[in-house]
């Protein structure tokens, strides 16, 4: 068994099943069994019950909500604003990750826990917070408007609470990741000689990519939904500052109730599709011979 | 794909907050039940004025819940009209945001609301609980479905109306009128945050005996969701609910859009504006409307609030300010 | 610097450029809005605040939301670590699916859960026309609130968990019974250990974004007051009456009790990775 010790902790991520788990069939089944239970009861039927509204007035009204114009807008703004979300929370959370899994410092618990904080900000506070700033009655909204820049009620104020709200989704999957993988192969790589970019690039990327992946997967995801926040800074012009959870609202507010769950399906489906994509990435990296990268034994 | 690229680089536009702002688009917040009037309302304006000045316009609206609407317009929200389900939060932009004079209600006719409507029972087909006034929401086993004063403006006058018809019946004794409504609250199992909410809270949920509701609402209900399903309950008394209309001063003066502003309000009082009206259930001011819906809208002894309440203000403060008469019968009951 | 850096993993460069830009982001994005928040709230005097938080109908509605929170963590803390596992180390039909579908919450928009979950549980639901004739009343009852944090925060245990589960190799479990441990002395010894400061992650976060959840929980709540109303809707009903700095008040003393049981729990995790680091 030495001998696999040396290899990078990479190969391990989805090891081939050499032989059966530890538990006894029973207790695997059991467990098995809770868990399909739990996610029934709290995850399928829930979803079951979106589907089964979208889909009650047939698939050509389904689609006919969709193709409408104030529809397809809500589609057009939900993505972009992802589009800088995403992107933006990606980058703070490798920097954040590598500052917090690689090195010791005074204050880290407290650094935790403030980048943990917009969890746990009421949707409510999240959009609130921006009106006070930006708001017509807020800190610096009197100057914004006499020089007319809009950031509230407009795309920069949507794209803002968004950024909130998804703040630590990258970071909080990075961190116990990266501390749970230890440091021991970037610090091989810098004694042998590498920079600090081609470690980053060549050890610490190959193994927290699939962590990476989740955390984008998730911050999407979430980015995409994100209603109470966004329900607060948006101003609901229709056709103009309606993103799609907003649409979903709009609809149901006006008895549409299959429009309704149809967009709302829009997103639980992309959600599906991201992972769909995932796994046959996964599926693909693993089919390839990856050049391993070679470091030291571990302890 | 270039319409695609075109509103991407829309967005960008906006990004720079430098988004060219063709002088013909009127931005209308409104509440949330007025989604319908509006879409049609709005095709009509457009197409009359059209005619009238040659110009296009744009009419853009926003709705939400008639206080949430309010406070995005005196954030910042430059919406050019609003068009608002109680005098209370279009007083707001007048006092908060000092975005449009105090003596706004008489700048048009009626109080500036072009329309009304009143407060209604909505019940199950047949009235399986035999209800026909105020006095049967309060017997016991009786499942009242009502928003939340605190959130919703429709609630607001759900409650007043059941206030003003105590006061009425107890010959104004205020702790008597007091307890009726305090039963009434007893009696509702769920507070929804706005109008909507609790019609389906009603009508899809199956939960409750009564609606109490908009006239208009009602009506929408049965259209949308089938008359075979349920039926208005017309109470002995009810509340004019007036739904004030203001052109929001300071966004039409710096947007340079008064003129066009006035005159979509204006045209809520015209002739097609007051048939639109009557045709989407609110009450039309002008008496030739009024005759041609009379059918539609059954009789009711309607007070104001002015009468009974003394305006929106006084009301307010006395009512729904925390710590007012209706937080207290709640905390009475724990 | 003045963070005093000590010396164990001084060998990696890059950490004034991620803490700076970390901080700086932070910083922006979160410290800076939020802080209008305080401030704000500072404009009133200590009596008003004071009175405005230890309201009776404030006070229960943080009981509420603080509670029902805590319980929702607890349930996915224990049932997404069984999902987590039964993800990580079994095979069966549809596993791909379920791994999919476990992000749902976080894609599905909240109003929307709220809407599908009060169809679900209310009495003429799926689900809930079995439950209310055995007296149990989900949704319009504090019960839903805990239904609908559950929903909201399933992920994040599942999803904290999982990576580090997938990542822990099987060497160390094999030796470990290959030395004669039992199935159950190597969970508790062997694995649990390892997984648990994600596990500390994941309910604190479950139990962190409830506490603030807002865009479900109303329709499912019922929402009357003492009973099942959340502190959010407090919030927004202080906002409907123009009252900002009461508002403010009360996100004021939610965002700081959820910063110190964030920072408990950071603490807590921090203590127990240096005393697992010397066990090694």
């Amino acid at each position: 068994m030495s001998a696999t010790f040396a290899l990078p902790m990479a190969e391990y991520r989805f090891p081939v099943r050499r032989r059966a788990s530890g538990e006894s069939a029973l207790v695997k089944w059991s467990l098995i069994g809770t868990a399909l239970a739990f996610l029934a009861l709290f995850l399928f039927v829930p979803l079951a019950a979106v589907f089964h509204e979208a889909l009650c007035k047939g698939l050509d009204a389904y689609i006919a909500a969709l193709a409408e114009p104030d529809a397809l807008a809500s589609i057009k703004l939900t993505f972009f604003v992802a589009a800088l979300a995403v992107p933006a929370n990606l980058v703070f959370g490798v920097a954040a990750a590598w500052a917090i899994a690689r090195f010791e410092f005074r204050g880290k618990s407290l650094l935790l826990t403030l980048i943990d904080l917009p969890f746990s900000v009421s949707p409510v506070i999240s959009g609130l917070i921006y009106v006070l700033i930006f708001g017509a009655q807020g800190w610096i909204g009197p100057w914004l408007q006499s020089h007319d820049i809009k950031i509230i009620f407009a795309l920069p104020g949507i794209a803002l609470a968004t950024v909130f709200v998804t703040f630590p989704f990258v970071a909080r999957e990075l961190i116990p990741l990266m501390q749970e993988q230890g440091s021991e192969e970037e610090e091989a790589a810098i004694v042998l000689g590498a920079s600090g970019w081609q470690t980053f690039r060549r050890v610490t990327l190959p193994n927290i990519k699939w962590g990476l992946l989740y955390g984008v997967i998730l911050c999407n995801a979430r980015a995409l939904g994100e209603f109470g926040a966004v329900s607060v800074v948006s101003g609901h012009i229709r056709g103009q500052t309606n993103t799609m959870p907003l649409h979903v609202e709009i609809l149901y507010n006006e008895y549409q109730f299959a429009a309704s769950f149809a967009v709302a399906s829009v997103l639980a489906l992309l959600a599906l599709v991201t992972l769909a994509l995932k796994s046959y990435v996964e599926w693909r990296v693993r089919h390839e011979t990856s050049d391993p990268v070679t470091v030291g034994p571990q302890e | 794909m270039s319409s695609r690229y075109y509103s991407w680089i829309g967005a960008l536009a906006l990004v720079a907050a430098t988004a060219a702002q063709a002088d013909s688009t009127l931005l209308n917040a409104s509440y949330d039940t007025t989604r319908e009037l509006y879409r049609i309302f709005n095709t009509a304006f457009a197409k009359h004025w059209k005619t009238k000045t040659g110009e296009t316009v744009a009419l853009k609206q926003s709705h939400g819940g008639s206080g949430k609407q309010g406070r995005t317009v005196i954030d910042g929200l430059e919406a050019d009209v609003v068009t608002l389900a109680l005098a209370y939060d279009v007083n707001a932009l007048a006092e908060h945001g000092n975005l449009i004079p105090k003596d706004w209600q008489k700048r048009l006719g009626h109080n500036s609301s072009p329309y009304t409507s009143t407060i209604v029972f909505l019940v199950r087909k047949g009235n399986p609980k035999a209800i026909r006034d105020w006095d049967d929401l309060v017997k016991s086993g009786t499942s009242v479905v009502t928003p939340n004063p605190k959130t919703s403006g429709g609630a607001r006058w759900n409650y007043l109306a059941a206030w003003g018809y105590a006061l009425k019946k107890f010959g104004n004794d205020e702790a008597r009128a007091r307890d009726f409504v305090g039963k009434l609250y007893a009696n509702v199992p769920v507070l929804d945050s706005g109008a909507r909410g609790s019609t389906v809270t009603f009508t899809e949920r199956g939960i409750g005996d009564v609606l109490i509701s908009w006239e208009n609402e009602a009506f929408l209900a049965l259209k949308e969701l089938g008359p075979e399903k349920f039926e208005i309950i017309v109470p002995s008394i009810s509340i004019l609910a007036e739904l004030p209309v203001a052109v929001v001063d300071k966004v039409v003066d710096k947007r340079g859009t008064r003129k066009l502003a006035e005159a979509y309000l204006r045209y809520l009082y015209s002739d097609e504006g007051q048939d639109i009206a009557g045709r989407n259930y609110y009450r039309p001011r002008d008496a030739k409307a009024a005759a041609k819906y009379a059918k539609t809208f059954p009789k009711v002894d309607l007070f104001t609030i002015d009468e009974v309440f003394g305006g929106w203000q006084k009301a307010q403060k006395l009512h729904f300010d925390d710590g007012g008469l209706f937080d207290r019968i709640y905390q009475a009951k724990k | 610097m003045s963070f005093a850096l000590r010396t164990r993993h001084s060998v990696l460069p890059g950490f004034g450029l991620a803490l700076g830009f970390t901080v700086l982001y932070l910083s922006l994005i979160v410290l800076i809005p939020l802080s209008a928040a305080f401030i704000r709230t500072a404009g009133m005097s200590w009596e008003a605040f004071w009175r405005t938080v230890t309201a009776p109908r404030v006070l229960a509605s943080f009981e509420l939301s603080f509670g029902a929170a805590f319980i929702a963590a607890l349930i996915n803390a224990f049932f997404g670590l069984i999902v987590a596992w039964v993800l990580v180390r079994y095979r069966f039909a549809g596993k791909k699916l379920i791994d999919a579908l476990v992000d749902l919450p976080f894609a599905l928009p909240t109003a929307v859960a709220g809407i599908a979950l009060t169809a679900v549980y209310s009495s003429k639901g799926w689900i809930g026309q079995y439950l209310e004739p055995n007296g149990v009343k989900v949704a319009f009852t504090p019960l839903g609130v805990v239904v609908a944090l559950t929903f909201i925060g399933l992920p994040f245990v599942v999803r904290t968990v999982q990576p580090v589960l997938a990542d822990l190799g099987r060497e160390l479990e094999e030796a470990a019974s290959v030395l004669g441990a039992t199935r159950r002395q190597t969970f508790v010894r062997v694995i649990l250990p390892a997984i648990l400061p994600a596990l500390i992650t994941g309910f604190a976060l479950a139990f962190a974004r409830g506490v603030g959840e807002y865009g479900s929980v109303i329709f499912i709540a019922g929402n009357m007051p003492m009973k099942s109303e959340i502190a959010p809707l407090l919030i927004v009903t202080k906002l409907e009456q123009y009252d900002y700095a009461g508002a403010t008040a009360i996100a004021v003393v939610m965002l700081v009790a959820s910063f110190l049981l964030l920072f408990a729990l950071n603490l807590l995790q921090w203590w127990a990775r240096r005393r697992g680091g010397q066990d090694s």
